[in-house]
């Protein structure tokens, strides 16, 4: 249990690493309905004038609020969570590897708290999220029931 | 074709109910790599006082963005979804979202914004059960490339 009123602002709630590769655009794809083919085939994402197939910008929204969800010990407890999509998150194919196997992107994820509201006991967690030190979402930001 | 600015202000009433599955809140968490139990496991969804399976916090969304497809393949609306692009996206719960959950969205188009030879379309949905009860409401802003963007 977070004993809230031990919580500071500016105080840091932890950091993540998540991979993503082809083989989980496929799978988000999936699970979402999102089929935009820019997210998995690498011809039309290049003729739209995108560098190459990139993560869907809600893939990597869901995967960051993991730790916030981790933090909270309950995923029920976010309330409210907001982003803005600024950077793609380009995914390689590498030649010669299992697009399966492959490490691929690594998406780092940084959370510190960012305001508290004592009436309301909740806690916004601000998400730094970026690939290769380039920030790939902004203002994103989760409110937690405490 | 370019953007109809007569889209501001426009509803779309709710279609089908939505259920919200076991199998699919498990298919989502593993798709985002969510690893809480109460995403998977109805025991550890229990013991926080879920009635059925938790779904994650961007689960919303795939009720959200059919919502969505209802102005997008509109077709008066002049949106090439080859062109789109997510520019943000908030979820709002006004409570968890369990397995078992019949949920309909009515989407409201907020503001359309020309930019370029595009535009910047942010839409509402309004998330409830079949019974009426509110569970989220998303709001999501589109950019709508213009042909030479």
């Amino acid at each position: 249990m977070i004993d809230f009123d031990a919580l500071e602002k500016g105080q840091q709630i932890g950091s993540a690493t998540v991979f993503v590769n082809r083989a989980d655009l496929v799978r988000y794809a999936g699970a979402s309905g999102d089929f935009n083919p820019i997210h998995w085939n690498e011809r039309f994402a290049t003729e739209v004038g995108l560098p190459g197939v990139i993560a869907h910008g809600m893939f990597t929204m869901g995967a960051a609020v993991q730790l916030v969800a981790d933090w909270a010990g309950n995923p029920g407890a976010i309330v409210d969570y907001q982003t803005r999509f600024t950077k793609p998150v380009p995914v390689a194919d590498p030649a010669g590897t299992n697009p399966s196997e492959t490490r691929g992107t690594a998406i780092e994820i940084v959370g510190t708290i960012g305001a508290l509201d004592t009436e309301a006991r909740t806690a916004r967690v601000d998400l730094v999220v970026s690939v290769e030190g380039t920030k790939v979402l902004v203002k994103a930001q989760a409110v937690v029931q405490l | 074709m370019s953007i109809n600015p007569d889209l501001a202000g426009r509803n779309y009433p709710a279609q089908e109910p939505y259920v919200v599955g076991r199998e699919k809140i498990r298919e989502f968490a593993a798709a985002v790599k969510a690893t809480h139990r109460a995403h998977y496991d109805l025991d550890a969804a229990a013991q926080l006082g879920h009635g059925d399976l938790l779904a994650p916090p961007t689960f919303a969304i795939i009720v959200a963005q059919r919502a969505d497809a209802l102005l997008v393949n509109d077709s008066d609306s002049g949106i090439d979804f080859s062109r789109v692009v997510h520019a943000d996206q908030r979820f709002t719960h006004h409570r968890p979202i369990v397995a078992g959950d019949q949920l309909v969205a009515e989407l409201h188009v907020d503001t359309v914004r020309a930019m370029g030879g595009g535009a910047m379309i942010s839409t509402r949905a309004e998330i409830a059960t079949t019974e009426g009860e509110k569970v989220a409401t998303t709001v999501s802003s589109i950019l709508v490339r213009g042909e030479d963007q």
